[in-house]
């Protein structure tokens, strides 16, 4: 204790520099945890948090037996998984395309188109939902009547949302992800190319065989990076798109729009923070053994 | 031989233009669309639905975004000075912490690092931090709720420490030789030579302000608080209200937003961010570059 007293004394503006953000994980971060209390009670407002009836387990009983917890945790699992392997696959297939086709002024502009859908907003997302897939004015619809065929009426079927959503996380990411990828191939030596070139090798075999191998450890390691966060959903695409309609909920809900409903709508808060633990503890254990995984493969890449 | 390489990389360059091309039309797509609508007009809409090629081009919804401006404009200012403020203080606190923990002579480091960092492995979740912000800070309806809990996220940290690591330790050492203070050597050093860390944090910072509309939906119940992109999703979200029930007990006078006009508004919003973009873009990549090669 007196080693610290004499660190604080002798870096005193060092640790002053670091006081406002550790402040802030303190309120922001440590004191909601005491918070996940609420998880085990029957919150009412009155009597805050630990006037709150205890009830135990009861929330978590309830969300495993009335089969929310199965079904929260399978389309959460399955839309990550989706997420994960078509979107670094098809930023993998960019990259590559971009990095060896020849005209400079295509390959920037394309880039930049496919960067673009990055920077704008979830809301907007949200409008060209609304913009293509409406029933009564949507894009896809006016088409169809054009062609003289039946409308189809997306607001009232659950199976096409999951390619939507798929569609538009994949959509928005693949700019970012082809530029990750981009400077991973940037950083493979010319001479590998150069010596295949000499050996008589193709585009193809050089693609086959020396980008695709160096590209395999960024590939696992973003993989596995993103593995860790499967329980994790990305709240803003799943209630941009399907918002409060619980028609379509039984293919769409995730443990995130759960939450927020339990929060913002059913007011339901031991309910919803027990989901919300039930997510952060799985997901820690996950991002656990994950590490563990990297240590064990690629020690330089284990996150601590 | 050399016909066969020939044709194999004409081949490749064939499938390489074809699927990029295609990728690219679709990034593109859903603006396109959005324009289209918005320069189509009301009647044609309710006739035949949105189309690629409106038949009747006409302005009219953005005469009627423009001839009652002031709340977009109102949203306007709330976005702009969240945004300044947010990323400016952010950057400030962000790279003060980022300094500290680069420095490999300071003992707490790595302790205080993984104080940090466990913040991203295990939360209280989202209702205990929406009561901590409302019950127990008291930011329902106030502009710090927007501010503050989006300013300092500890990734952010984490990949400042990592920028101002590459800076040489020497630099430091020689300043202090000269009796240069911590905090000069912060902010006439290092954060000169952190430029490109910065740039990259604060576009993150800055879009990620720019963008919000979640905490403006759990906090902000003034209308006249609403940041842009809140205000676009009311709007675009006052027709599946009107669907409902509760259209009936809606004044008479209430017009609801046009087809049209939802686009226009969208683009309306969305406006600055398109034409910022390609200056942004570069900083990106050059961000992400330089992180992505550091693993």
């Amino acid at each position: 204790m007196s080693g610290f007293i004499a660190e604080l004394r002798k870096n005193k503006i060092l640790f002053l520099m670091i006081a406002p953000v550790l402040f802030f994980f303190v309120v922001f971060s440590y004191f909601p945890m005491v918070g996940v209390y609420y998880a085990f009670t029957n919150y009412n407002f009155e009597g805050g948090l630990f006037g709150s009836p205890f009830v135990g387990m009861q929330n978590f009983k309830f969300l495993y037996e009335s089969g929310a917890l199965f079904s929260l945790t399978k389309n959460t699992v399955l839309y990550n998984l989706a997420f994960i392997f078509i979107g670094n696959f098809l930023q993998l297939i960019c990259a590559i395309f971009l990095s060896e086709l020849a005209g400079k002024w295509f390959k920037k502009t394309a880039q930049s188109i496919m960067f673009l859908p990055f920077f704008i907003s979830f809301v907007l997302v949200g409008a060209f939902v609304f913009n293509l897939f409406n029933t009564e004015t949507g894009v896809i619809n006016a088409l169809l009547k054009q062609f003289g065929m039946h409308t189809y009426d997306f607001y009232m079927n659950t199976e096409p949302w999951k390619y939507i959503i798929v569609f538009f996380n994949v959509w928005k990411g693949l700019g970012y992800g082809t530029v990750i990828y981009l400077a991973a191939i940037m950083s493979i030596s010319d001479e590998y190319h150069e010596a295949a070139k000499i050996d008589g090798a193709n585009i193809f075999h050089r693609i086959r065989y020396i980008t695709i191998p160096m590209l395999v450890p960024t590939f696992i390691l973003l993989i596995l990076l993103s593995l860790g966060g499967i329980l994790k959903g990305q709240f803003d695409l799943f209630y941009q798109i399907i918002g409060s309609n619980g028609m379509l909920f039984e293919t769409t809900d995730i443990i995130d729009t759960y939450v927020y409903r339990s929060l913002a709508v059913n007011f339901d808060i031991g309910m919803g923070t027990a989901a919300g633990l039930y997510q952060s503890f799985f997901g820690f254990v996950l991002v656990m053994s994950v590490n563990w995984i990297i240590k064990k493969t690629r020690e330089d890449y284990a996150l601590f | 031989m050399k016909i066969r390489t020939d044709r194999s990389t004409l081949l490749f360059n064939i499938v390489g233009y074809v699927v990029i091309s295609i990728l690219s039309l679709v990034c593109l797509l859903p603006f396109w669309l959005i324009i289209s609508g918005s320069f189509s007009s009301e009647a044609e809409i309710v006739r035949d639905g949105f189309k690629i090629f409106p038949s009747e081009f006409t302005f009219s919804a953005y005469q009627s975004v423009f001839s009652n401006p002031q709340q977009i404009f109102k949203a306007y200012l709330v976005s702009i000075s969240l945004t300044a403020m947010g990323t400016l203080l952010g950057l400030f606190f962000i790279s003060m912490a980022g300094y500290v923990l680069s420095r490999k002579d300071f003992k707490y480091r790595n302790s205080l690092s993984f104080f940090i960092y466990f913040t991203t492995l295990f939360s209280g979740g989202l209702i205990p931090w929406y009561i901590l912000v409302v019950k127990y800070l008291d930011w329902k309806d106030s502009y710090l709720a927007l501010l503050v809990p989006m300013m300092i996220s500890a990734w952010n940290i984490i990949l400042m420490k990592n920028f101002m690591k590459s800076i040489p330790e020497s630099i430091v050492e020689s300043a202090k030789i000269d009796g240069a203070g911590e905090f000069t050597i912060y902010s006439r050093l290092i954060l000169p030579l952190s430029t490109p860390g910065l740039a990259t944090i604060g576009l993150f910072l800055g879009l990620a302000y720019w963008n919000d509309w979640f905490s403006a939906n759990i906090f902000i119940t003034t209308e006249a608080k609403y940041p842009l992109q809140f205000l676009l999703y009311k709007i675009l979200a006052s027709a599946a209200v009107l669907k409902t029930s509760v259209a009936a007990n809606l004044s008479a006078d209430f017009k609801p937003p046009t087809e049209s006009l939802k686009m226009a508004v969208a683009i309306v919003v969305t406006g600055p961010i398109i034409f910022l973009y390609p200056f942004m873009q570069r900083y990106f990549v050059k961000g992400l570059t330089i992180g992505a090669v550091k693993g």
